[in-house]
Parts: structure tokens; sequence; C-alpha cells
């Protein structure tokens, strides 16, 4: 892997993707400086979860290339990326639901923790497994619900679980595919909550629909139509491009935000 | 910490105590039915337990567990019949035959799953069925007699039922305390993680094959084990013992049991046999008052009572014997 300069934590050069005659992401190229929360919104089919699944690792860009902290892992694996500090969490949630929420991101722990070919000590007594978990659930305000089974929770606290479960590798930066889709206003205003206090801690890339958290969270603002980029830039510059608000912003809905 | 004296765990215990007690109930009636019954029970629990590692805990529906029991029979039983009578030898044979034929099928099979998994298990257990059938030198279709039990250098006498009993019991309950552990281990919740959710699993780094293959090689190692104790038991080994059907009553075993529960496949395997054993009695003895001719015809069904009993079992209490135990002591767990 070849060094690059390391200030932007995650540089996108050149991004390709097509499905068939569909172009989801064009030449898309982006940077993303440690420590702030970088949202990316555009309308639906914009190419926004196809960015994120690439920079995960689960597609595959047809050209173009991701640089993170400095090395190319634009044909790495999901996992170890994960284990390189990127770490993502599921639009769609995908627990382990008859297992607890403790044992959920335990097993994540355990993903970051080398080979799991110890067979004889009880890996629910572990320190070295169970501490971190715990202090994942702390982060993502589920502690109270440590030993229930995961599939007695509510919607928005399996979105509090795959937070957690994300937090469990101790990543550097995070990628949310609309975390907030799908709650309540109550469930909404405490995602928005953690977040703004995981944004002090780690490097952010934010998907999400919902303008009033987006325009509230972000440091910077990525506009995608079509799979281009169309504006980036700060919430006050974005809020003031004139092809934004043309292309994708209602013009009632900036009046708002 | 939850109650240690539940419904559940005493009746577990009663059972352990029960089984190690057994001979010496034996002794006092002299029934040497009942020694030969159990010896049959606590071998197939055996075998179920180790079913249950991979389909209990790991979520593998394999459907040709058995094959294992014919592979470390028929070890055992060549072997004799070759004139190689130490267990020293047989035993380990049998297990590394088993972990050689489960690392073949699980290479093969693992990467599949669901229904296309059940297949190629199944196809490979009834391979094993047929070239067992096919080996003339040791009989065929006809299946093959121990000369002799396996001997231990005169320090074990597997001869005496007493002595075999004890042998088979103490196997069960190593393989039960393996298991724990296992399953417990960092290694049995990644199991636990395939069953629950698989490609999460392997979305977040745990190469998955690898952990169950390992899974499938243990598993079946333990039940070829199981069989080298059959072949012991019966001084006889047949292409039969590999037959699907055999599969199959060793995943009833582990269902009616309780998938994924520790004692659950020892509560299958008791369960099954007892009505596999007493079921025909009892429909003759049910049917006579009303028709004494057809009585003893009416009793040859039984296993169309035995079919609806356990699809009863299975669709109202969910998680088998061991769920059911868990449920009726819940209300009654009051020593926290
Ligand atoms: N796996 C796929 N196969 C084919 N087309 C896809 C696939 N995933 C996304 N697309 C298409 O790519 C475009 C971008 O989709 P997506 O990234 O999901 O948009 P967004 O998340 O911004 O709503 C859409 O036109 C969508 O239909
Ligand atoms: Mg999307």
């Amino acid at each position: 892997m070849s060094k690059r300069k390391t200030d932007p934590i995650l540089q996108v050069e050149n991004l390709q993707k097509r499905f068939g005659g569909i172009i989801a992401t064009d030449d898309l190229s982006l940077n993303v400086a440690a420590g702030e929360l970088h949202a990316i919104i555009g309308p639906n089919g914009a190419g926004k979860t196809t960015l994120i699944a690439q920079l995960s690792g689960q597609f595959k860009p047809d050209s173009g290339r991701i640089y993170f902290a400095g090395d190319d892992i634009t044909a790495l694996a999901p996992y170890k990326r994960s284990s390189l500090g990127l770490a993502r969490s599921f639009q769609i949630t995908s627990l382990f639901l008859d297992l607890s929420v403790l044992d959920n991101v335990a097993l994540a722990v355990q993903a970051h923790a080398g080979h799991s070919f110890h067979f004889w000590k009880n890996a629910r007594k572990e320190d070295a497994l169970r501490i971190p978990a715990r202090a994942a659930l702390e982060r993502a305000g589920l502690i109270g619900r440590a030993d229930w089974p995961a599939a007695a929770l509510s919607h928005g606290e399996h979105r509090q679980l795959e937070l957690a479960m994300a937090l469990a590798g101790e990543p550097r930066m995070l990628l949310l595919d609309e975390p907030m889709a799908g709650l309540g206003p109550e469930e909404s205003a405490r995602m928005v909550a953690m977040l703004r206090a995981l944004k002090a801690e780690l490097t952010i890339l934010l998907v999400e629909h919902d303008m009033e958290a987006v325009f509230a969270l972000a440091d910077r603002i990525t506009v995608l139509v079509y799979g281009r980029v169309i504006a980036s830039g700060t919430p006050n510059e974005i809020r003031a491009n004139a092809q934004v608000r043309e292309a994708y912003l209602g013009e009632a809905e900036v009046a708002h935000v | 910490m939850r109650s240690a004296l539940t419904l559940r765990n005493i009746v577990t215990a009663a059972l352990v105590i029960g089984l190690v007690l057994l001979p010496l109930y034996v002794a006092l009636t002299g029934d040497r039915f009942v020694l030969i019954l159990f010896t049959r029970i606590v071998i197939l629990a055996m075998a179920a337990v180790s079913l249950n590692l991979i389909l209990g805990y790991a979520g593998m529906m394999s459907f040709g567990h058995a094959a294992f029991l014919g592979l470390g029979g028929y070890t055992t039983a060549i072997l004799s019949f070759e004139g190689v009578h130490s267990g020293f030898l047989q035993w380990p044979a049998a297990i590394a035959v088993s972990a050689l034929f489960a690392l073949a099928v699980g290479a093969l099979s693992l990467r599949t799953r669901g229904v296309y998994f059940i297949m190629i298990t199944l196809a490979f257990a009834q391979m094993a069925y047929y070239m067992a059938s096919g080996m003339a030198r040791y009989g065929g279709d006809d299946g093959l007699s121990l000369e002799s039990r396996s001997t231990f250098a005169g320090l074990l006498n597997l001869s005496n039922k007493t002595t075999f009993y004890y042998v088979c019991l103490a196997l069960l309950l190593g393989t039960i305390l393996l298991v724990w552990r296992l399953t417990n281990s960092r290694f049995g919740m990644v199991l636990q993680g395939v069953r629950s959710n698989e490609s999460r699993m392997s979305a977040i780094g745990y190469p998955t094959f690898r952990y169950k293959l390992t899974a499938f090689v243990i598993a079946g190692t333990l039940c070829g084990l199981a069989g080298a104790l059959i072949a012991n038991h019966t001084d006889f080994v047949s292409p039969s013992m590999m037959f699907w059907t055999r599969s199959g009553d060793l995943i009833v075993m582990v269902v009616l049991g309780g998938m994924g529960t520790l004692f659950g496949p020892v509560f299958g395997a008791l369960a099954l046999l007892f009505l596999e054993q007493f079921l025909p009695t009892l429909i003759n003895m049910a049917v006579r008052p009303f028709n004494p001719a057809g009585a003893a015809k009416a009793g040859e069904y039984w296993q169309l009572v035995l079919g609806p009993l356990l699809l009863f079992i299975v669709l109202f209490a969910r998680g088998g014997i061991d769920g059911l135990l868990k449920k009726l002591g819940g209300k009654h767990s009051s020593h926290e």
C-alpha cells in the first residue's frame, strides 16, 4: 500500500461505478478531514448508499481510488478496512437477534481480537471482550439493555445497537447510512445527541435524509445528484448555493434550516 | 446469579445420577435387558450430543450424521476382522477415519446453505452406505460380526456389560463436558453468531467457513467414537446403521430434546428410544379391549403414533423437552 499525505483521513479520487446502464457513482472525488462530520445528501437514487458500499468494501468500484489514513484501500476486503479503523453501520439493521445485546457487541469486539480458535475459556466471562463491549454500549446509550435479547429492542434501540457494534472495534472513522431512518421524533433527537457526542471523538461520514439533523451536525456537506458531486462546502455555503436549491433542496426547506 | 435449583436442573441432575446408579438397580433386580437398553441410549445420546454441536449451536442441518456412526463402527469391526483387537488402535483409527471423512464432506458442503447443505450431507452418507454394502470381504449387505470386543491390554474388559456401560457413560459425560466448554468459548460464540446471522458474521470479519469446518470435524469425530461403541455394543455392524433414516433419528433426538441445549439431546435419545421400545406394547394394550384380534397388528403401526406425537412436541413445546422443563420450572424458581 502506498502512503499518501495523511491530513484528510479519507480521500476518494475519480470513483466510478455502473450498474448496467445506470451510473451510480460518476467521477466522484471527495476529501474528509480527520475529526470532521461530513454529511452526504442528495435525492433518492443519487448513489449515496452505493458510495458507502464502495467505501466499506461491499462493492468494488469500476475505477478510481480510495485512500484511508494514507493507505490505498480500494481493493481491500471489508473486514480488513474495519480492522484499519474504518467502520460501517448498516442502513438495514442486521443483528444477532437471538443473542443478548451484550453478546452482539462482544461478537463485534471478538472480530477485532484476532482468530477465535479458543476452545476452552468461557468467552462470556472474558474481560478482554466484555469490558470493551460494555464501553461501546455505554457510548451508544444502550448499557441499560445489555442483558436483553436483541430481538426485544425497539427499532430505535436496534439502531443504537448497530452503532455500538460499529464502535466496538474502536474505529477512527464511522460510515453511517441513514441512522435516523424510521425513527420517531424522540428517538431521532436521541440519535442526534449521540452523534454530536461521538463527533468529538472520531471522524464521521453521515448519509442522512433528515435535513434538520444534517444541518445541525455537519461540519461539511457534499451534495450528490445522479452520482455526481454538485456541491461541497460548509452548511452555510450549501444553504446559499443556487444550484443546490434548484436541483435538490426545496426552497421552502432551505428557508427552514 | 440465577438459582441453580430450577426444575430443569433438578431433572438433569436426577438423570445423571440415575444413569450412574443404573447398574446398581440392575444388580438388585437382575434385569439385564434394562442395562442393554440403557447402554444403547447412552451411546446414541453421545451421537446426538455431537450432532447438536453443529445442528443446535451452529445451525447446520446435517442430514448425514449417522454416516459417522457407521464409519467408526466399520473401522472397529474391520480391524477386528483383520486381527487387530486392541482398542488402543481401533478407537483412534475410528476417530481418524471419521475426522477425515468429516473434513472432506465439510470442505465440499459447508459453502452451501439450506436445502443444498442438507442434500449434500445426505448424499455423502448414502455414498458411505453403498460403499459398505459393496465391501464383499466385509459382509456386504449382510454386515460384519465382531469376533471379540475391543481389548485394552487387560485394563478394561468390555465383555463385562457393566464395565462397558460405564465406559460408554464416561464417554457421554466427557462429550457433554467438551461441548459445554466449546459452546461457551470464543469458538462457540462464533458458531452461535453463524447460526443467528452468518452474513453479518462475514461482514464483521469472521472467516466463517473455517469455524464451521472445525465444528463439523469435531462433531463427526465424536460421533465416530460413538460408532466404535455401537459396534462393541451389538458385536455387529451393517450398512443399515448409516441409512438416512438413522440420521433422521439423530435429528429427531436433538429436536425432541431441545436444540442448542447441553442435555437436550440426552433427553431426546432417552425419549425416542423409550417410545420405540414401549410404544408398540402400549398401543397393543390400548387396542386390545376393543379389538383383541387386531391388537398385535395395531402395535406394528407405532410409528404412525410416534410421528404426530413428535409433531405435537415440536409445535407446542418449542425448545423440546429441555425447553418444556425450563417453562414448567420458570414460575417456581423462587430461590433467587
Ligand atoms: N445492487 C444494485 N444493482 C443495480 N442497481 C443498483 C444497485 N444498487 C443501487 N443501484 C442503482 O444505483 C443508483 C443509486 O442507488 P443508491 O446508491 O441506493 O442511492 P441512494 O442511497 O442515494 O438512494 C440507483 O439508480 C439504484 O437503482
Ligand atoms: Mg440509500
